[in-house]
């Protein structure tokens, strides 16, 4: 993992913070491995990397190069799950994953004091609150690891915070006892009832929406989940804010692998004005917008979810919920 | 037009090439559809700077491009079906050459279009737009909605369209080809005949990967094109065939380039500059790195400037 440093007789400078640019700033850093720890069915990794933690905000990603060189594979995308801001000059990253291939694979492999070559923070972070506000925070599998950050951040900002984690098994939720700690409530589903409630997370989003009389619902996790909470935000019309998951290249920008269809401003508000604005029969014409420059995180009804393949959410009377998925 | 470039040295070298008429500060350019349209990276490399922004490709009209996945990684390289997403070109002109202008880079413009006619149109709307330093015509795109819309893999097609664009065009003319043919020195003298100024090699290759649990292919569009670091023999071998055939027709050698030494093959071979690529995704800093390595590379072989390397190229091993 450990990238040695570029010739320096080109009189290049070793990598340093970002000039002004028409992006928000992100930088390169050389980090150093603090600590690697297995949670679960997924590994969390500390990096030393004082400049990107001090830019960091919730919803961001680093993007980490994983290989050694010559084997030129793409950097790997990492939502930022916590930052360690310290003392001047100290500050650390903390990123989750899960070994799905082998770029994971080989970062599962670092060791303390190892370096590893970041690039970030980078993308649209969450959106906070101006006031204080009630905020539920829905995660599905490893992609609750950024609500943590998030949460930290609310409750900096004295706004209640309440849990909902779900994935298919207990072993697969992500550290659902620290959620505990942070959040006024949570709530626990698994797929198999190994831990709290059996189903999804979206089966007990209208019962918990309502006890936590929530104003604002932050989301992360995979796709059809955040589909659905969008959607039942929508409804019960509660702001919501998604963080997507797409295939990236790059993560600046660049490539354009990343898009995902969503509604551009301009038709937002005419739909808005028209009153059907959560009307999924509404033919609005869409732009594929970059998840990683223009997002990861969306506004829950500016994604074209239908067009992503997920059908309408209802909310019928009496709170029951059916969704139905194109095939 | 840009401010005069400053010139890049390092100890005794002059990096500073002229393409086709116009001075670059270094022989390293962005190569379309990998560096955006600049802006994306300028927190990291100083556009000035660096050789030239090849940009995306942009067409008459808006495109949406394809449907995700968009993107595979594979050995050394990637494959992309991306389908020539861009804002068209008014809203290029409106709001992504101002930044470059005013950044100061080069540019050279990348078009695409579905018939020759609308090259011309391109080239035509672009003649009066004084930032844009030079043309490239994408005639060899490999996500294009149809395969006659690869106008490089038929010499005469490729020709009618540099033709109808040189009428039109104000800036350098350049002809992006693909090493999917048989004869691709065929394709380079038709395009030259006809009026390129210059020539770009190569394209991504057309490739298809499969993903073996679910039976399906990797890509939303089935096949997409190769490029990385996997491609660079093809491109070197390019090169050096059309330069070998070509003499004296500008090059800029694309593929699988990421260090300065990979550069020095392509400007071994004949190529009067190059473009980086996929690089920039792993590498957000790859233009100004392979533009010092390079330098150091020069210095280190005793030679001034790029243009001198070619000479130096011994054809026996």
């Amino acid at each position: 993992m450990s990238r040695p440093e570029e010739p320096g007789a080109a009189g290049l400078p070793p990598p340093a913070p970002a000039r002004a640019g028409a992006r928000p700033a992100a930088v390169q850093e050389l980090a150093r491995v603090f600590a690697i720890k297995r949670v679960g069915a997924y590994h969390a990794l500390s990096l030393v990397s004082p400049a990107i933690a001090k830019l960091a905000r919730p919803g961001q990603f680093v993007e980490v190069r994983t290989g050694h060189p010559s084997s030129f594979m793409l950097r790997r995308p990492f939502s930022i799950h916590s930052i360690q801001r310290g003392g001047p000059g100290v500050g650390s990253v903390e990123i989750a994953f899960e070994v799905v291939g082998p770029g994971t694979a080989q970062l599962a492999e670092v060791r303390p004091h190892d370096q590893v070559d970041l690039v970030g923070p980078l993308g649209v972070p969450f959106g906070l609150p101006e006031k204080s506000a009630n905020c539920l925070l829905v995660g599905g599998g490893y992609g609750t690891a950024p609500l943590f950050f998030l949460a930290e951040e609310l409750r900096a900002r004295r706004c209640r915070v309440d849990f909902v984690v779900g994935a298919a098994t207990e072993g697969r939720l992500f550290k659902a006892m620290d959620a505990k700690r942070l959040a006024q409530t949570l709530a626990i589903t698994t797929d198999d009832g190994s831990a709290g409630t059996r189903g999804l997370v979206t089966d007990v989003l209208l019962d918990v929406l309502a006890r936590t009389r929530a104003e604002r619902v932050y989301a992360c996790g995979p796709m059809p989940m955040l589909a659905v909470v969008s959607r039942v935000a929508a409804a019960t019309r509660v702001p919501c804010e998604v963080a997507v998951e797409e295939r990236m290249a790059c993560g600046t920008g660049l490539c354009w692998s990343c898009v995902i269809p969503v509604y551009p401003p301009a038709a937002e508000q005419a739909r808005g004005a028209a009153g059907r604005r959560f009307d999924p029969s509404a033919r609005t014409p869409t732009r594929m917008a970059r998840t990683c420059v223009d997002g990861p995180v969306f506004d829950g009804d500016a994604v074209a979810w239908r067009e992503l393949g997920y059908e309408a959410v209802r909310v019928h009377e009496g709170g029951q919920l059916a969704m139905e998925l194109l095939p | 037009m840009s401010a005069a470039p400053r010139p890049a040295r390092t100890m005794n070298v002059d990096l500073r090439v002229n393409l086709a008429g116009v001075e670059l500060p270094t022989p390293v350019l962005g190569a379309s559809g990998c560096f955006g349209f600049g802006r994306e990276l300028a927190g990291f490399v100083d556009l000035p700077r660096v050789g030239g922004v090849v940009t995306k490709s942009i067409s008459l009209e808006p495109r949406r491009g394809r449907p995700t996945p968009r993107m595979a990684e594979t050995p050394a390289g990637m494959l992309n079906a991306i389908g020539l997403q861009n804002p068209g070109v008014e809203a290029y002109c409106a709001n992504e050459l101002p930044f470059l202008a005013e950044a100061g880079a080069r540019v050279v413009t990348s078009v695409f279009g579905h018939t020759a006619r609308e090259f011309a149109i391109l080239a035509e709307r672009l003649s009066g737009e004084g930032a844009v330093d030079l043309l490239e015509l994408n005639l060899s795109c490999p996500n294009a909605d149809r395969r006659e819309q690869v106008f490089a893999a038929d010499p005469a097609a490729a020709a009618d369209v540099v033709a109808k664009v040189k009428r039109h065009a104000r800036q350098p003319v350049l002809a992006k080809l693909t090493a999917d043919v048989t004869d691709l020195v065929a394709v380079a003298k038709a395009v030259v005949d006809a009026g390129a100024d210059g020539l770009v090699l190569i394209n991504t290759l057309l490739g298809m990967a499969v993903d073996v649990r679910t039976r399906r292919p990797k890509l939303a569009a089935v096949t997409g094109g190769l490029s990385g670091p996997a491609i660079r023999p093809v491109a070197v071998r390019c090169v050096w065939q059309v330069a070998q055939a070509l003499p004296g027709v500008p090059i800029v050698g694309s593929g699988g380039i990421a260090t300065g030494e990979d550069a020095a093959e392509f400007l071994l071979v004949g190529a009067t500059a190059v473009a980086v690529g996929t690089a920039n995704f792993v590498e957000p800093r790859a233009l100004e790195m392979v533009a010092g390595e390079l330098a150091a590379y020069l210095a280190s072989v005793e030679l001034g400037t790029p243009k001198e390397l070619a000479a130096t190229f011994k054809a026996q091993v």
